[in-house]
């Protein structure tokens, strides 16, 4: 039998592991896993490495773990406005950041679900960002080659889950979630509700449960008012 | 030049309602920060255009009163919004694969220069200290299949914006169709910028002295 809930946050992330390179859903604090975030900051690994789209600005928990000093380098595409915690780490050379932009974050992290080692992309060609990327052209234009962003750990929210790992979201708080959940090694999910095996409409369910590991039920709040 | 008193430069809305007059029925169009948000409210009558936001939605709507938010929705500057009868929740890879596929008719962003080969700079200004953030500006004016800029003509110093080459870090190279500002409206050929209409009262000679580029008149 496939039984993918536990029955705490602590369960779910117990073995994540130092020097994990962790993939967090959510776009703002909209679809971020703020438990999991909490639990992970409980759970103590370090030299972790955070793929966000952005620093935490308005959110309980990725500040919080970034003052923790268990976050070695961010990887995000706006990280402002700039959570205070960060700031100051960041100032002080004692986290790395990688900015990358949005849809580029978003296609390493597909491409590395997808089995695709890298692609090419003409976002960021001739500009600071391109500086040193391997290009080629296709028919007259100019693209820089970008590889997969694979991970040990996602981090995701999702609305409605089963317990073989069907997932569905809710609005906006669907952004990185679906594609970071297929990217990583071991993906971790917090669900707002969790029902019967069968009640989630197959033409419905957006990410199929082979992409996830561990389910875990939170009452997790809306998000607040923006 | 023309004194300023005779100059009617066009108001933030108006440089929005003048943009918005060129957006065809049937368009899926992404507005960057700033002034483009502005435009929704100026398309004409009759005309269905769709707004897509980069966070994952096609068909977004106005922003919603007070009493009926749904946290949940929230656009590209993390306000929360509504959605229109018709519209599509998609995630991030899809999101951005629509921007670069050229799915969207037409992005329109804001920007500190444009230069008279199209290229954008709207990302980064000089300051070497700024923690640095690109969010989807890049992918939007890179993969769009028109580029339309909406800016103030100059600084608020007078400085030029509309300029041969920039000065500040390249968003993209190339890549920008038109500009509309509050004193004209330019298109950007392979010649550079050509003059499609100006604010009421300013001439040519006025409008090029207030712009670095060399502008052309339009045949």
């Amino acid at each position: 039998m496939i039984d993918k809930r536990v029955a705490t946050v602590a369960e779910a992330l117990a073995d994540v592991k130092d020097g994990s390179v962790v993939l967090l859903g959510g776009f703002g604090v909209v679809g971020q896993p703020q438990q999991l975030l909490e639990g992970l900051l409980a759970q103590g690994a370090r030299d972790l490495t955070i793929v966000s789209n952005n620093a935490g600005f308005g959110s309980p928990g990725l500040p919080k773990l970034f003052a923790s000093g268990r976050v070695a380098k961010l990887i995000c595409s706006f990280p402002r406005p700039t959570p205070p915690a960060f700031e100051e780490l960041y100032r002080s050379g004692k986290i790395k950041l990688e900015v990358v932009p949005q849809g580029t974050i978003a296609e390493r992290i597909r491409a590395a679900a997808v089995g695709v080692p890298a692609f090419y992309t003409p976002t960021s060609v001739g500009t600071r960002l391109g500086e040193g990327k391997e290009t080629r052209d296709f028919d007259g234009r100019t693209y820089v080659m970008e590889r997969a962003l694979h991970a040990d750990v996602a981090l995701i929210q999702a609305w409605r889950a089963d317990r073989w790992g069907n997932l569905t979201y809710r609005g906006t708080g669907r952004n990185f979630n679906p594609v970071m959940a297929m990217a990583a090694k071991l993906t971790i999910v917090q669900t707002r509700h969790m029902v019967e095996l069968g009640d989630l409409d197959p033409e419905q369910v957006v990410t199929p449960g082979i992409f996830v590991d561990r389910v875990v039920l939170v009452d997790s709040p809306d998000p607040p008012p923006a | 030049m023309s004194t300023a008193e005779q100059i009617r430069q066009l108001s933030r809305t108006e440089m929005a309602a003048r943009l918005a007059r060129d957006i065809p029925d049937g368009w899926y169009v992404n507005l960057g920060l700033g002034l483009p948000t502005l435009i929704p409210d100026y398309i004409p009558e009759g005309r269905e255009v769709v707004f897509h936001s980069e966070n994952g939605v096609l068909g977004m709507g106005p922003l919603p009163p007070k009493d009926a938010v749904d946290t949940w929705l929230v656009n590209a500057t993390k306000q929360n919004i509504t959605l229109l009868k018709g519209a599509s929740l998609f995630h991030h890879a899809d999101s951005f694969g629509m921007i670069r596929g050229g799915h969207l008719d037409l992005c329109v962003l804001g920007a500190y220069e444009v230069a008279e080969n199209g290229d954008i700079a709207n990302w980064a200004t000089n300051e070497n200290d700024a923690i640095p953030a690109v969010g989807g500006a890049m992918d939007l004016c890179s993969g769009s299949r028109r580029l339309w800029v909406l800016m103030e003509h100059t600084t608020k110093e007078g400085a030029p914006r509309i300029v041969r080459r920039c000065s500040y870090p390249l968003t993209a190279a190339g890549v920008v169709k038109r500009v509309y500002t509050n004193l004209a409206a330019l298109e950007v050929t392979p010649d550079g910028f050509t003059v499609l209409d100006m604010a009421p009262g300013l001439s040519f000679e006025s409008l090029q002295a207030r712009t670095e580029a060399k502008l052309h008149r339009q045949a």
